[in-house]
């Protein structure tokens, strides 16, 4: 375990040294015990994929020594485990291709699959959301099938819509805002995943969910409220 | 009270000090970039120091407002208006910050702050997220603001306030078109070569609320570590792309990177990168962690004791 400044306002804890299950579940339970127990001065605790980051006001929490000896004591103590009762499973609906999805042909050639078989092999799989960040409600998810590993396009895009799908190299993710980006556009879903107006939950996936994605038509994309 | 935007000026938005508390649905802090021009102007006006107020940038806006107003404008000077000091405007009195002057950010408040929904527990925009602020987005011609009723009024203003209300330059951040901004070691410092240290850095033209971009002499890293897994990032950091020209990442910047962190700018220091405009040039020097700390704690102790003072002066 590693705990390395961030600036003069936060510390960073590092509770596993590669991306996967382990290093969800240690980063979850260190995020729970400094939220269930908060250490003085503490501002903000903020979950990423190895780490975790802990905001504090300078004037209030007794001394870097004081902060750094409580991570330290802190981490140890929190055994990670599988705790069954917070997993969710979040369907996230698609139309794939057409205008929503220009890059779908383009996805489907290079991984030598036909356009159902694509979105078949897409939809098909389950995602987990490893970190939540980049931009507002932005998913970071695993469990891309191999095949449609495809690269970044040459040339990012410099507008994305909003609730676009897309493929970037071996990645998978829905862009919650409009913004360039250089992933390949394979459909969009009519979900919001980032609501500015839901104070508690802004960001409709949080780590550690699982995520599939089910086809759908236009006219249901149109239909949905 | 109402004010009415008559010509916007660049990338003028309502600002304060920012939502921290949902880095982790990935909403930036924001809030000003030149934190303590901001609260100071609040403060002179007699308004809670993180009161929404306008920031802008490089060409201020042209405005009016319906009733008498108490104004002040800090961090960078523009117009014609007086800054660091509370202004009094008539009713129907137009100010014209169109020209920059020094620096690159003005903020303006108004007695009783800018009355905009808090969204996210934050007043300022979010440009990027389009939320925030004035309908998520900077203003334009034509656009009304309304004024919440301030603690100071005009008419309650002792006659001859405004004479006495200002901010000696002693106490306001060393603002330079060429300064040396210290900072805390990144986390990959010790993977570049000195250079960051002994060298100057332009600010590039497509600086922004993200962040700044700096040119330089290229920052090779030394070891070939391969690629970092993305955390943690925040205003004041500085990462090093593969490019080697570092970029300091300011109040919009995304919360997490992927790319070395080579130092971060110290708090006190971001107000005078967020006055450096496109050309200008700044140099690094490195400070300890209790030192950041400190100079810290001092500057909140700075802008209490102005409190104090201001709230006695005005009442």
């Amino acid at each position: 375990m590693k705990i390395t400044p961030l600036g003069d306002g936060a510390l960073v804890v590092e509770v596993a040294e590669k991306i996967g299950d382990d290093a969800l579940f240690h980063v979850q339970a260190l995020v729970r015990e400094l939220e269930r127990n908060p250490l003085p001065g503490t501002i903000e605790i903020v979950p990423s994929f190895t780490t975790v980051a802990v905001f504090y006001d300078p004037a209030k929490i007794g001394g870097m020594d004081a902060l750094r000896n409580e991570l330290v004591a802190r981490v140890p103590r929190t055994i990670p485990r599988r705790d069954k009762s917070v997993v969710r499973e979040i369907i996230i609906p698609v139309c794939y291709g057409g205008d929503f999805g220009p890059d779908l042909t383009e996805v489907a050639a290079q991984a030598g699959l036909n356009k159902d078989t694509a979105i078949a092999l897409h939809s098909g799989a389950k995602y987990r959301v490893h970190a939540v960040g980049f931009a507002p409600g932005f998913p970071y998810l695993a469990g891309l099938p191999e095949k449609l590993h495809i690269p970044r396009r040459a040339t990012p895009r410099t507008r994305v819509p909003a609730g676009s799908v897309g493929i970037g190299g071996s990645q998978t993710g829905v862009y919650p805002l409009a913004t360039p980006g250089g992933w390949q556009l394979i459909g969009r879903t009519p979900l919001r995943l980032f609501r500015p107006e839901n104070e508690t939950e802004p960001a409709l996936l949080r780590p550690g969910d699982y995520v599939r994605f089910q086809p759908i038509s236009k006219e249901e994309f149109a239909a949905w409220k | 009270m109402e004010m009415t935007v008559l010509s916007p000026g660049l990338l003028t938005t309502v600002q304060d000090l920012g939502r921290p508390g949902h880095r982790r649905q990935g909403v930036a802090p924001g809030g000003g970039m030149d934190a303590f021009a901001l609260q100071v102007a609040n403060l002179l006006v007699g308004n809670a120091a993180g009161a929404a107020a306008l920031e802008f940038a490089l060409t201020g806006p042209r405005l009016k407002f319906s009733d008498d107003a108490l104004i002040a404008l800090c961090g960078g000077e523009f117009g014609d208006l007086p800054d660091w000091r509370l202004v009094r405007v008539r009713a129907g009195g137009e100010i014209s910050l169109e020209k920059c002057r020094s620096g690159c950010r003005g903020y303006l408040a108004v007695a009783g702050g800018f009355d905009v929904p808090r969204v996210l527990g934050g007043c300022g925009t979010d440009l990027r997220g389009g939320f925030g602020g004035h309908e998520g987005r900077a203003l334009r011609a034509g656009d009304n603001l309304k004024v919440k009723p301030g603690a100071l009024e005009a008419h309650t203003l002792r006659p001859d306030a405004a004479l006495h209300h200002f901010v000696a330059p002693e106490i306001r951040p060393a603002y330079s078109r060429s300064p040396t901004v210290r900072v805390v070691r990144g986390t990959e410092a010790g993977e570049f070569s000195g250079k960051f240290f002994q060298h100057l850095f332009t600010i590039e033209a497509h600086s922004d609320r993200m962040g700044l971009r700096l040119a330089g002499p290229q920052l090779e890293r030394r070891s070939k570590m391969g690629e970092l897994i993305s955390s943690l990032v925040a205003p004041g950091t500085i990462q090093v792309p593969p490019d080697g020209q570092p970029i300091v990442l300011m109040a919009d910047a995304q919360t997490l990177g992927g790319y070395p962190k080579i130092a971060h700018a110290i708090s006190v220091d971001l107000p005078l990168l967020a006055q450096l405009r496109p050309g200008d040039t700044v140099r690094f020097q490195e400070v300890a962690l209790a030192e950041a700390h400190r100079l810290r704690l001092a500057r909140e102790h700075t802008l209490a004791i102005l409190r104090e003072g201001l709230a006695g002066k005005l009442h």
